[in-house]
């Protein structure tokens, strides 16, 4: 079978799906889809082929929807989101991400908490342990809210996942959700009186890195409000990364090879008091190829002239192929993508609502 | 036994909704109850939790028999129920 290359695209004004072939040259696009839905981010299951999208609506609130026909036919499901007769409302959805290997969904919400589903996203629970731990009452919202925006589930082990909530940092738990831990030792709070709290660190996107010398899975690397990270230790110590090239320390996204683990792509903006857009308004990449020793500025086919642009949390991803593609979408509704591992890049469309998400699907 | 109209944009998201249907109930949260019988999932599109327990969503107005109404509003036995997305979004 020809291989099909899906990049599934969340905006303030529904979503879209955009398909093309290994060339990754020319794409066809679909959408709006979930019409009316601001749509904070999709995944694609790949232990049932469903594709699923998070988010909500002004007027009918959060859903995450579903389809099992590669976006053509959508149902949806607000069923057990929620924390019930004494817990705050929900406002939206901001993750949907799946655990194929157990045939889990997750979902990562507004104010901050975690909800599993064993039905691909047909009815939900709410995971209660995390939002049972003692800091729970001292959770500081950021600019977006007290949002749980990433999940990472552990390859091989059932009882481990983290995730990362803005503005409190990142959470791990080792026994399948039951007690969580902080991860934010070596991450700084430059807002906080002191600069290294256990908690109330800003997690903009965290990221897991597959494999290893020896298979292990404990390589994690974040970008931060306060700079960009990495962890060998499965978050319980960070080193910081950004001192070594990059031009700040502030972005949103950030995706890792799923090949090399040392390989890591972030976008930075120019600071988080100076305007969030690309620095001197010319557009950029960064790669690291050695673990974030160094990082190289990757621009070919972006505009160096007046491009303030602006990149969220979720609106960048990276697909399977061996030349792996690179995709960003902007928050002025530009798609950018790359097929030769960010080295150069065309815009694929540049009249999209506000892009909140970008997810890459390699079918074959 | 109430007569409820309901918009277009959750007829979207409920394709099997009438536009329009005749429902027994003495008040709104009643009528809702009925509905999301009916159709499992409206309820919680229209309505939401607060400090002050379940009310009607923020962005969604509802009308008895022309006058704005709440989650407690009483029905009478020819009432006329408009559910209108409020004029929001951006």
């Amino acid at each position: 079978m020809a291989v099909r290359v899906l990049l599934l695209v969340g905006t303030r004004k529904g979503a879209f799906i955009l398909e093309s072939d290994a060339g990754r040259a020319d794409w066809r696009v679909r959408g709006p889809l979930c019409e009316g839905f601001a749509i904070h981010d999709m995944a694609y299951d790949p232990s049932d082929g469903a594709i699923l999208a998070g988010g909500q609506s002004p007027w009918y609130g959060p859903l995450v929807w579903r389809s099992e026909d590669l976006g053509a036919t959508w149902t949806h499901s607000g069923e057990g989101l929620g924390y019930g007769e004494d817990g705050p409302a929900l406002k939206t959805i901001w993750s949907v991400t799946p655990d194929p290997g157990r045939g889990l969904v997750y979902a990562g919400v507004e104010p901050a908490g975690l909800f599993r589903s064993t039905d691909g996203g047909r009815s939900w629970a709410h995971v209660d342990g995390l939002r049972q731990h003692p800091s729970t009452p001292e959770w500081q919202p950021g600019n977006g809210g007290l949002i749980l925006h990433t999940i990472v589930p552990h390859p091989t082990d059932d009882d481990r996942l983290w995730v990362g909530i803005s503005a409190v940092g990142v959470f791990a738990t080792e026994d399948g959700g039951r007690t969580w831990q902080t991860r934010n030792q070596g991450v700084r709070a430059d807002y906080s009186p002191d600069p290294y709290p256990e908690f109330g660190q800003c997690v903009h996107k965290l990221v897991l890195a597959h494999g290893g010398p020896d298979g292990a899975t404990e390589r994690l690397y974040q970008q931060n409000h306060c700079g960009v990270y990495r962890s060998d230790d499965g978050g319980r110590q960070w080193q910081r990364l950004d001192g070594n090239g990059l031009p700040s320390q502030f972005g949103f996204p950030m995706v890792v090879h799923p090949g090399d683990r040392e390989t890591v792509f972030t976008i930075p903006l120019n600071g988080d008091d100076k305007g969030r857009f690309m620095p001197d308004g010319q557009a950029a990449v960064w790669r690291t190829r050695d673990g974030g020793a160094s990082w190289q500025r990757l621009a070919d086919g972006l505009p160096q002239e007046h491009a303030y642009l602006g990149v969220l949390r979720e609106a960048m991803a990276i697909d399977r192929l061996d030349s792996a593609g690179v995709y960003f979408g902007t928050s002025n509704g530009q798609l950018w993508a790359s097929a030769d591992e960010g080295v150069s890049w065309r815009r694929v469309l540049d009249t999209l609502p506000p892009i909140w998400s970008v997810d890459a699907v390699v079918l074959d | 036994m109430a007569t409820l109209l309901l918009p277009r944009s959750l007829i979207a998201l409920f394709p099997e909704l009438p536009r329009r249907s005749e429902i027994p109930a003495a008040t709104m949260a009643e009528l809702l109850e009925r509905l999301d019988e009916r159709h499992p999932g409206v309820r919680d599109r229209l309505t939401e939790r607060s400090a002050h327990g379940v009310v009607i969503r923020e962005h969604i107005n509802a009308y008895v028999d022309g006058q704005p109404a709440a989650i407690d509003t009483p029905l009478g036995p020819r009432s006329m129920v408009h559910i209108i997305p409020a004029v929001s979004g951006g």
